[in-house]
């Protein structure tokens, strides 16, 4: 079994006004200048570089890092990079208010995990980059330094199961009707 | 029980066993087609051959690859990811539509790949662009495809359906794009998130298959999964002619089928719309941004790269030069496109007017030949995305080609006129 709860350093993708984004394109994850990248290794030094003000990040992640982002994140291309980068760095979970609907099947299928969060809007101001957040994938629960508590929405079945299997191609050696 | 929606039905025909189709329910998907593109399809076969070493794929017949982006390729590194597709393609005994073929959902429709009713997924995020034909189509990942190569299914979410009216009419110079850009700008770029969307009202069952295509394609850029035109009799014939097969029916919803929303958007006011940075849902009349200078001038792409698209700048333009100091481009969707415009002679007339003409294909959107931006450079583009640097440093407005065409005879954002007025 993998772990269904995280503990790790929050980033709250900010704009360098402040506010929370939301609608950030796959061009602004994982740039298309980049896209003949193969190779997961070279993919997480690219990961936000388009992104107003957070062209460093992965300079600056490490290993168990959790994203925190407004609506729709993941927004555009099919571009399985925009989530690969993510798990060449070793993020721990990525929780946003939605994500763009292939980004979502991408990321389930490769085991990263993400949780949708739709309170978020009611409560972001309480989440600071540098803050320590868990969360649990079974129940949804997101604890913020070790105090306070919100509710996200748990791993959809299929989403544990991709996730307790590794990714789509072990899960789907599992199942005989395949 | 309620009726089906259209993404029901079509999902309810694709799926094994008596599995229910409402909104949340988890399906295994029989795909009829299976594609990739130049992009990610060096990352599906590594994939495939990661996971399933050199065992076949599940029906060669049924997947392909279609070359679109980098066409011919531009640099090493893709002439290396195509050629990896290629000869992976041979071992295979795979279909190749390769860098002359065109773009891919496009060729997927010329071809008969598609029609009403089937399902096909590939590595192009605007394959939705299907819902045009009223045919199921999904961009995908690379492992997505890869999976979907070896075992012709997927597992999908049934996502809800809302219900678009758009009532009123399009009438020049207003196009089918300025109807879409209406669409958009009253869903937002998330208004249809994790939706299927279907299309009704006078104005969009007087849409042609290119204008279907046009609205059908734009479904990305409000979140949705896909927006279904229901096949008028036009576009049903189209389709039995491009597959051979007298038989196929069209696709309806059932009067009773339920919907998660229904939204009216009145284009009785419709006039010429842009969407300005930073966003495709940032639209506004185009009088408002009237007189800014522009640079340059894409025509083409997945949204608006048909033949009608440029027979509408080829009669703007016709015995006219661009303006000076303005780098205008043509890029046909396809060789079917291109071939149209060399026998009726539009060609020429865009030519003579100094347009760039390309071979066919993506053009801009991903890095390719043609449609990109130096900082401070301003451009008008048919294309569907303006998001910040995705074609480069510069700003990228998104317009109807009618009002790209009047724009670059003038070297600025012009609003169109009705033609002979």
């Amino acid at each position: 079994m993998k772990a269904i709860q995280v503990k790790g350093r929050l980033w709250v993708l900010r704009t360098p006004e402040g506010c929370l984004y939301h609608d950030v394109d796959t061009d602004m994850i994982f740039h298309n200048r980049y896209l003949h990248i193969t190779e997961l290794s070279q993919m997480g030094q690219y990961a936000l570089d388009n992104l107003k003000g957070w062209a460093d990040f992965a300079k600056q992640a490490s290993s168990g890092d959790i994203i925190l982002v407004g609506k729709n994140f993941g927004a555009g291309s099919s571009r399985q990079q925009a989530v690969d980068c993510f798990q060449a760095l070793g993020l721990g979970a990525l929780v946003a208010e939605s994500f763009g609907a292939i980004y979502k099947r991408n990321a389930i299928n490769s085991g990263l995990p993400i949780l949708m969060f739709p309170g978020l809007a009611d409560c972001a101001a309480q989440f600071a980059t540098g803050d320590e957040l868990t969360v649990n994938f079974e129940t949804g629960e997101l604890v913020l330094d070790g105090e306070k508590t919100f509710q996200a929405s748990p791993f959809s079945q299929v989403q544990m199961d991709i996730y307790q299997a590794g990714n789509l191609f072990a899960y789907g050696k599992s199942l005989a009707s395949l | 029980m309620a009726g089906k929606t259209i993404i029901q039905k079509i999902l309810a025909a694709h799926t094994a066993g008596a599995t229910a189709v409402e909104p949340g329910a988890i399906i295994w998907l029989d795909l009829d087609v299976r594609t990739a593109r130049d992009f990610a399809g060096a990352n599906v076969v590594k994939n495939y051959r990661t996971h399933y070493g050199d065992v076949p794929v599940e029906d060669k017949e049924k997947t392909f690859f279609t070359f679109d982006l980098v066409v011919p390729p531009k640099n090493i590194p893709y002439a290396n990811n195509q050629q990896i597709c290629r000869t992976w393609a041979r071992e295979q005994g795979v279909k190749v539509y390769d860098v002359n073929a065109g773009i891919g959902s496009h060729v997927a429709i010329e071809e008969g790949l598609a029609y009403p009713g089937s399902t096909l997924v590939g590595t192009d995020s605007h394959l939705n662009i299907l819902g045009a034909i009223g045919a199921f189509g999904q961009g995908m990942g690379d492992q997505d495809i890869a999976f979907a190569f070896k075992t012709g299914k997927t597992w999908f979410e049934v996502p809800p359906t809302m219900r678009v009216m758009v009532k009123g009419h399009v009438s020049p110079p207003c196009t089918a794009r300025d109807l879409t850009l209406a669409v958009l700008r009253r869903l937002g770029s998330n208004g249809a998130l994790g939706r299927a969307v279907e299309f009704y009202g006078p104005a969009v069952e007087a849409l042609d298959l290119p204008g279907r295509i046009t609205l059908a394609s734009q479904v990305t850029e409000m979140g949705g999964i896909i927006g279904f035109v229901p096949p008028s009799e036009a576009v049903l014939a189209f389709a039995r002619a491009r597959t051979g097969r007298e038989d196929l029916v069209g696709v309806a919803a059932d009067p009773d089928a339920s919907y998660v929303e229904t939204v009216e958007v009145d284009i009785a006011d419709l006039e010429p719309l842009i969407a300005c940075p930073p966003s495709p849902a940032n639209v506004r009349p185009v009088r408002e941004v009237a007189g800014r200078h522009i640079d340059s001038v894409f025509l083409g792409s997945c949204t608006n790269g048909r033949f009608e698209d440029f027979a509408a700048v080829a009669e703007v333009v016709r015995g006219q030069r661009i303006a000076p100091g303005v780098m205008a481009s043509v890029v046909p969707a396809t060789r079917a496109v291109f071939e149209q415009l060399l026998d009726s002679g539009l060609l020429k007339v865009l030519f003579d007017s100094g347009f760039i003409i390309s071979n066919p294909g993506c053009g801009g959107c991903a890095s390719g030949h043609i449609g990109m931006t130096g900082a401070g450079q301003v451009q008008l583009s048919t294309s569907n995305r303006n998001f910040p640097g995705k074609q480069g440093a510069g700003e990228t407005y998104l317009v109807s080609p009618v009002t790209a065409a009047w724009s670059a005879l003038k070297g600025e954002i012009t609003v169109p006129e009705v033609p002979g007025v």
